[in-house]
């Protein structure tokens, strides 16, 4: 091995729409090391890869590999010079077979064609590699569980016999077994001379697997250093920085709340086993745990999007799991549901700031079948005023907008409904600090005015910081309930990988 | 694995196209079993002709609905080819052949040119084809302002009969031979069909530009990350398109021995064919389906219009009949939809 790095980075920035995503960033990376990748969500840890990996194009700096400069347009530049990389949001073809998948780009093939038989075989084989004999190499990959997919998604990354593996959580759906195997090729393919870049969320898994460690903050490459030069709390105090404190309102006295939302032995398909909570008026409620173990589709199947939901759910005086999502936000249960992805699910991007607005209300500014101009403006302006939304026109299309004021206008939205009960789910997930602050101030407002709120967060500071109580889920059902002093990072920390530890306050 | 499993896998995998494939054979036998000459060579011979183009036409729509997308300019390329077929493909049999290669390289030349305009001009398919077929039409009739033309006579004979009249017609050998009496009675169109079909779809199937257009359809992020030739497949789709349109053009012409710039008639195959991709079981919204579940998709269109010949019926209902077959068969491969469990899927 020569003395430079496998891979170097120097300089790398990328900005996206005004929001730095990375600054000035140098990083390196050695042949047969297992390196980690540390960092809040937003701190640029996907934005680092997907520059690696070929997806982004770098607004400045330079990238090395193998001592040669690289400037990859695409992934396929990337695959070919041996940088491969496992994404979180999968990237197989759904209709295709597993054996089209593993080698989709780059099949065998025999006068032009694919060989079908030669191509089973590879895939036999890699599969057999990380254990997953029980897969069909025939079978559609749209039949496959996600946690079978995730294996069939590494299975392809290794046929592609990579130099530079970058797994982006690429264990977070699998089985116990098969995270087994996931860390047992990881240590043959450091034998093999293979560098692996690390993104995890799951402090122990970073423990026993990687040599080294890297930690991003706000776009910029805080440290690297090795294993077991720092400790847990130093690492986690290089994650946060030190701007931890005082961004977030002051709690009330915790006290007897009536409870307005109740869960008892919520079940839906094999994701959510028996989860049960309350939330009191005027309360907020956390909703933490790794990504995963059920809290979406919790929240979906409290707003009526999922079918056959069994379990006993009671908003106010009504029982009942609502239908569908007209007939959750009307009363008299009035719930909303400020969902993940506000560019998918929550805005309709080509329309108006305006009549995004107004989308889930326009019983209140018509009459009869045709809409009220002045009533829909004064509603619009008052909304847009309430939650300080940056806009030129409120006419604008809502895509101009910066992703901050985007998540605002889709509270706003459901804020004009007068909800009872407020399901968030991440509310604040891709947004500049200064909105999450806002947005922190804004919840608390609304549970003082009554509101029940129940709030999923992938941030452990702001279940700490904004929640009255803390429920923690694990495998599609409440695990712990943390409130008071409880509620603290090791708690939330130990809960979530469902540690039963005496030493940990946990009530309940 | 065991083969059986396998093949329990293949079929539920293609339940659409084994369905479309029991529904034509049912329809085919019932309506021989009507006809009062039915089982005939004679009657095959007449179906299977007034079948070719629609089932070319069908296999050219389902290359860009595999993408995701719609062409709807094939009827209007197909009438393009046969328009340049009803003026070139006569004289002597260099001439004939040579009016057969410009015809089919003009439709595939044009089916390249909506993949440029689609991929490099960042426009949506249905509208980009909308367009480009306007254009069709208008060489078209540019062409050929009235019906009319000019076929070689031998050529319509021979390749609208059974084999007994192909190899009779230009004396191959004697057509009367024994060993050539179990093939005699086949009808060339069928033929023609099945070895263009066969030779040209299986085999692209097979290459990586043929997967490249399922996983567009199926999942075109994944497919960039991939590191698929996206750009690539898409013109090559198109183009394909192209070609199988007027493969349907350049049979029509000279089944028809002429041409005719007919708009009417090109937006009728247009949406045929949308109809018989649907039905084949190829979705439409990408990556699912298959060039021989459209061609059984158009067999079984064209066998229902047959049913009312021979029964009774006023020729003014076919349309709502065939609407509501087409609603009926369309509707039995959307009950997938009813199984889903997170209303949202549904949008995706």
């Amino acid at each position: 091995m020569s003395d430079q790095p496998f891979l170097q980075l120097a300089g790398i920035s990328k900005h996206f729409a005004g929001t730095r995503a990375l600054e000035n960033v140098d990083f390196a990376c050695d042949r047969g090391t297992i390196h980690a990748v540390l960092g809040e969500n937003g701190a640029g840890k996907s934005t680092l890869i997907k520059i690696i990996s070929g997806v982004l194009k770098p607004d400045a700096g330079t990238m090395k590999l193998d001592g040669e400069t690289v400037e990859f347009s695409r992934p396929s530049e990337a695959n070919a010079a041996g940088v491969v990389c496992i994404f979180q949001e999968l990237s197989l073809v759904p209709d295709l077979t597993v054996a089209d998948n593993i080698s989709l780009a780059n099949p065998p093939r025999r006068l032009g064609m694919i060989d079908r038989r030669a191509q089973r075989q590879f895939a036999e084989s890699i599969l057999a590699r990380i254990k997953c004999e029980d897969v069909d190499p025939n079978a559609l990959v749209r039949d496959l569980s996600l946690s079978r997919r995730q294996m069939v998604e590494i299975a392809k990354a290794l046929g592609k016999s990579p130099r530079l593996l970058i797994l982006d959580e690429a264990t977070s759906a699998l089985t116990r077994n098969d995270v087994e195997t996931v860390y047992e090729l990881l240590a043959e393919l450091r034998q093999d001379n293979v560098a692996s870049l690390f993104i995890s969320h799951r402090m122990n898994e970073v423990e026993r697997l990687c040599d080294t460690l890297s930690v991003f903050r706000n776009g910029r490459h805080v440290e690297t250093f090795a294993k077991g030069a720092r400790s847990d709390r130093d690492i986690v105090r290089l994650m946060i920085g030190r701007e931890v404190d005082a961004q977030f309102p002051p709690k009330p006295a915790a006290g007897a709340r009536a409870p307005r939302l109740t869960i008892e032995n919520l079940s839906w398909e094999n994701r959510l086993k028996g989860a049960s909570l309350t939330v009191g008026k005027g309360e907020i409620v956390g909703l933490g745990g790794l990504d995963g173990q059920g809290q979406k589709e919790l929240m979906l199947a409290l707003f009526g999007v999922l079918r056959g939901v069994e379990g006993q759910v009671r908003v106010g005086a009504r029982a009942g799991i609502p239908a569908s999502p007209v007939e959750a936000k009307s009363a008299p249960s009035r719930i909303c549901l400020v969902p993940e992805d506000r560019k998918t699910e929550g805005l309709m991007l080509p329309m108006s700031i305006a009549d995004n607005l107004l989308a889930a209300s326009y019983a209140k500014v018509s009459s009869g079948p045709f809409i009220d101009p002045g009533r829909e403006r004064s509603l619009v302006d008052d909304a847009i005023a309430k939650l300080h939304i940056k806009v030129g026109s409120p006419q604008d299309a809502v895509a101009t907008l910066s992703g901050g004021n985007q998540q605002k206008v889709v509270i706003a939205k459901w804020l004009m409904t007068d909800p009872e009960v407020i399901l968030l789910n991440d509310p604040t997930r891709g947004i500049d600090v200064g909105t999450k602050q806002e947005i922190y101030r804004l919840m608390r407002q609304l549970a003082d005015e009554g509101r029940a709120i129940l709030f999923y967060s992938t941030d452990y500071a702001e279940l700490i910081g904004c929640c009255d109580r803390v429920v923690i889920m694990y495998d599609g059902a409440v695990v712990t309930e943390l409130s008071g002093e409880a509620i603290n990072e090791e708690a939330i920390v130990a809960a979530s990988l469902n540690i039963t530890s005496s030493s940990m306050e946990s009530v309940s | 694995m065991s083969g059986l499993s396998s093949a329990a896998t293949s079929i539920r995998q293609n339940r659409g196209l084994y369905g479309a494939l029991a529904l034509l054979v049912l329809l085919y036998l019932v309506y021989n079993i009507l006809h009062p000459r039915g089982f005939s060579s004679a009657v095959l011979i007449q179906n299977a002709n007034e079948s070719v183009a629609i089932v070319f036409l069908a296999m050219a729509q389902t290359i860009p609905v595999l993408l995701g997308g719609l062409d709807l300019s094939v009827g209007a390329v197909m009438t393009l080819a046969a328009c340049i077929a009803s003026v070139l493909v006569n004289g002597s049999p260099f001439q004939i052949i040579f009016g057969m290669l410009v015809t089919l390289a003009a439709g595939t030349a044009f089916g390249f040119c909506n993949g440029l305009i689609v991929v490099y001009g960042r426009l949506q398919p249905i509208i980009a084809t909308l367009a480009t077929g306007a254009i069709a039409m208008g060489l078209a009739l540019f062409i050929r302002p009235k019906p009319g033309g000019d076929i070689d006579g031998d050529l319509n004979w021979a390749l609208t009969n059974s084999l007994w009249d192909f190899v009779d017609t230009y004396g191959l050998f004697n057509p009367d031979a024994a060993w050539f009496a179990p093939f005699s009675w086949i009808p060339v169109p069928l033929l023609i069909v099945g070895v263009i079909g066969a030779g040209v779809w299986i085999p692209f199937r097979r290459t990586v530009m043929g997967r490249t257009i399922y996983a567009i359809g199926s999942a075109e992020g994944a497919a960039y990350m991939s590191g698929l030739p996206i750009d690539r497949a898409k013109i090559a789709a198109f183009t394909l398109a192209g070609f199988f349109a007027s493969c349907g053009g350049l049979y029509l012409a000279i089944q028809t021995a002429s041409g005719n710039a007919d708009i009417t008639q090109a937006g009728a195959y247009t949406l045929n064919s949308i109809a018989a991709v649907v039905l084949g079981g190829t979705s439409l919204l990408g990556g699912i389906g298959g060039a021989i579940g459209s061609m059984i998709g158009a067999l079984i269109l064209r066998v229902m219009s047959f049913y009312f010949r021979i029964l009774s019926i006023d020729p003014l209902l076919q349309p709502l009949v065939e609407g509501v077959v087409l609603l009926v068969a369309v509707s039995l491969g959307a009950f997938g939809v009813l199984r889903i469990k997170n209303r949202l899927e549904l949008f995706r």
